[in-house]
């Protein structure tokens, strides 16, 4: 991996248990700062789960145990020190089923704002601004904010879920196929906010969809029956792929 | 070439049709009894149903008059119940729910007292309102205190025992309601960096409430109706006057109907005032059923 780039977060070695099933065998990688780092792979290969452990969202399901490191910005996500509400504040998560509070639109952005701190009005009144238009739905929601959140359409509430990650402010986007419930148009929005988002978040997408990730990623990594098979620049994954599995899977042999 | 004609065999469409008559016959029955029941206590009861019947103490040995103060008490014994109750039973949905590990020897305990708790007949749970909160609670605090109110059967102490008997009620419509709630949306909540409880407060409860609602109504509707519950706890046959505070004892429907049946001088002359007395006691109870029947269905929707 190009050396220039520098991590942003570092797995060494780590593994998942789901009590005695192991769903992630040892996966070591760097993800590097502001690119969009996709994981591809077939149901069931870890993927998900690679990508929970990062903000610790494995942590609320039962049995599960971890091995080796995850390391965010210098330090291990999983030491004792770290107060897990704090981490999951600076790692975003966006989900592949997009549910919106059944709130209003504004109340959905200031969700995550109101949890910690007192905001004005206005504070509150401008990220709600800036989050919306940083994922691309200000126009078309801005005359109902105090609307119910349920009322957009699909492809508006997963974006209305981007605005609500980002509105607390964090470095890191998590994505957790977020586009598989969507339709090719709603996608197209969805993935070219993601180029967008680049410049400032570092993001980490996982994805069905092949194309999508050839599309969107600066990075591609290949998980098969939860271990890294390859992680490598996205054009060289879907030019010259080096393990013979991950050629197979994205030439639609299997998978 | 496959055909699918062929005769049934004649036993075989015997039998058929044996079953549907046995079941129609059944489901018929039990309309019957229920139709014929309602009926018989609207046609006996209605035109007994007066304002006066509604709003006058019973007059010369309950055998005129009316059922005020037993309206009256059973309207502030259950709204006492659910005080006591539905926040308590909340927060052991809450625990269960949300917290506990849920194979977890201590949250599989919790499970099995619930349900046993559920099957206990009422009448013991009456003679543990005795035991428990007259002679233990009562009276403990009657000598802690120096005062005289609390160790007698009371309003008090037949609502913590009707809160009791109807806490499974409660436990159970309020855990399905919580664990209803999808768990992307606490996922969403705790991915934004909320704690869990701010997860519970602000997302997973104001999900639930139609089943807080629901759990809360037909748990007053199953309190309403006991009578064995609170027959040592509280409940008297005549009363002057309303209950003028929680110590008081107080009248109360099914007890009062239990009194007109089988304590009267005269019990053939109070049966224009069983039937009306039923009556009511019956809306109550349908009333409530219906109406969280009705919440749950409209809030389902929403």
């Amino acid at each position: 991996m190009a050396k220039e780039l520098q991590a942003k977060i570092h797995a060494s070695a780590f593994s998942v248990f789901y009590r005695d099933k192991q769903a992630l065998h040892s996966v070591t990688l760097d993800i590097p700062e502001r690119k969009v780092t996709a994981f591809i792979g077939p149901s069931g290969c870890g993927k998900s789960t690679f990508l929970r452990s990062i903000n610790r969202m494995n942590d609320l399901v039962e049995g599960v145990r971890n091995e080796g490191r995850m390391i965010v910005d210098g330090t291990d996500v999983y030491d004792k020190s770290v107060d897990v509400v704090t981490l999951r504040r600076r790692i975003g998560m966006v989900f592949q089923k997009s549910i919106p509070f059944p709130k209003s639109i504004y109340e959905n952005i200031t969700y995550g704002m109101t949890l910690t701190e007192r905001k004005t009005k206005a504070e509150l009144d401008e990220i709600v601004e800036s989050s919306l238009k940083r994922s691309a739905l200000w126009e078309e929601v801005k005359d109902r904010l105090k609307n119910s959140a349920l009322g957009l359409s699909g492809g508006q509430q997963q974006r209305l879920c981007i605005a609500r990650a980002i509105a607390v402010n964090p470095d890191i986007l998590l994505m957790d196929e977020p586009c598989s419930a969507l339709d090719p148009i709603s996608t197209g929005k969805v993935e070219e906010l993601i180029s967008e988002l680049k410049d400032t978040y570092t993001i980490v997408l996982v994805t069905h969809n092949m194309q999508q990730a050839a599309r969107v990623s600066d990075l591609t990594g290949f998980f098969l029956m939860g271990k890294l098979i390859e992680f490598d620049k996205t054009r060289t994954i879907f030019t010259s792929p080096a393990q013979k599995e991950t050629e197979d899977y994205i030439t639609g042999r299997f998978g | 070439m496959q055909t699918f004609t062929g005769h049934i065999p004649y036993s075989k469409k015997v039998l058929g049709f044996f079953a549907v008559m046995v079941a129609l016959i059944a489901t018929v029955a039990i309309l019957g009894i229920i139709v014929g029941m309602i009926g018989d206590f609207i046609i006996e009861g209605g035109p007994n149903i007066t304002g006066a019947f509604l709003t006058e103490f019973p007059r010369n040995s309950n055998t005129e008059g009316g059922i005020f103060p037993a309206l009256i008490g059973t309207t502030f014994l259950v709204m006492i119940m659910t005080i006591m109750g539905v926040p308590i039973g909340t927060a052991t949905a809450i625990y269960l729910s949300e917290f506990a590990k849920q194979d977890s020897v201590f949250a599989r305990s919790v499970r099995f007292a619930v349900n046993t708790l559920a099957g206990v007949p009422s009448i013991v749970f009456g003679l543990f309102g005795v035991g428990f909160f007259v002679q233990f609670l009562g009276k403990g605090l009657d000598n802690a205190t120096g005062s005289s109110s609390f160790g007698d059967g009371s309003l008090l102490w037949a609502s913590a025992t009707l809160a009791v008997l109807t806490l499974p009620v409660v436990i159970v419509s309020v855990e399905e309601a919580l664990r209803a709630v999808p768990r992307e949306l606490r996922e969403a909540s705790l991915a934004l960096g909320a704690t869990r409880w701010q997860t519970i407060v602000r997302v997973v409860l104001p999900n639930a409430v139609s089943g807080i609602l629901t759990g809360s109504i037909l748990a007053v509707g199953r309190g309403a109706g006991e009578v064995a519950t609170i027959l040592f706890v509280g409940v008297t046959y005549s009363a002057e006057q309303l209950p003028g505070s929680i110590t008081d004892k107080f009248m109360h429907l099914g007890y009062h109907l239990y009194v007109l049946a089988t304590q009267s001088p005269d019990v053939d002359k109070t049966l224009p005032l069983q039937y009306a007395t039923t009556l009511v006691l019956l809306a109550l109870t349908f009333t409530l059923n219906f109406s969280a029947i009705f919440v749950r269905s409209r809030l389902r929707r929403n």
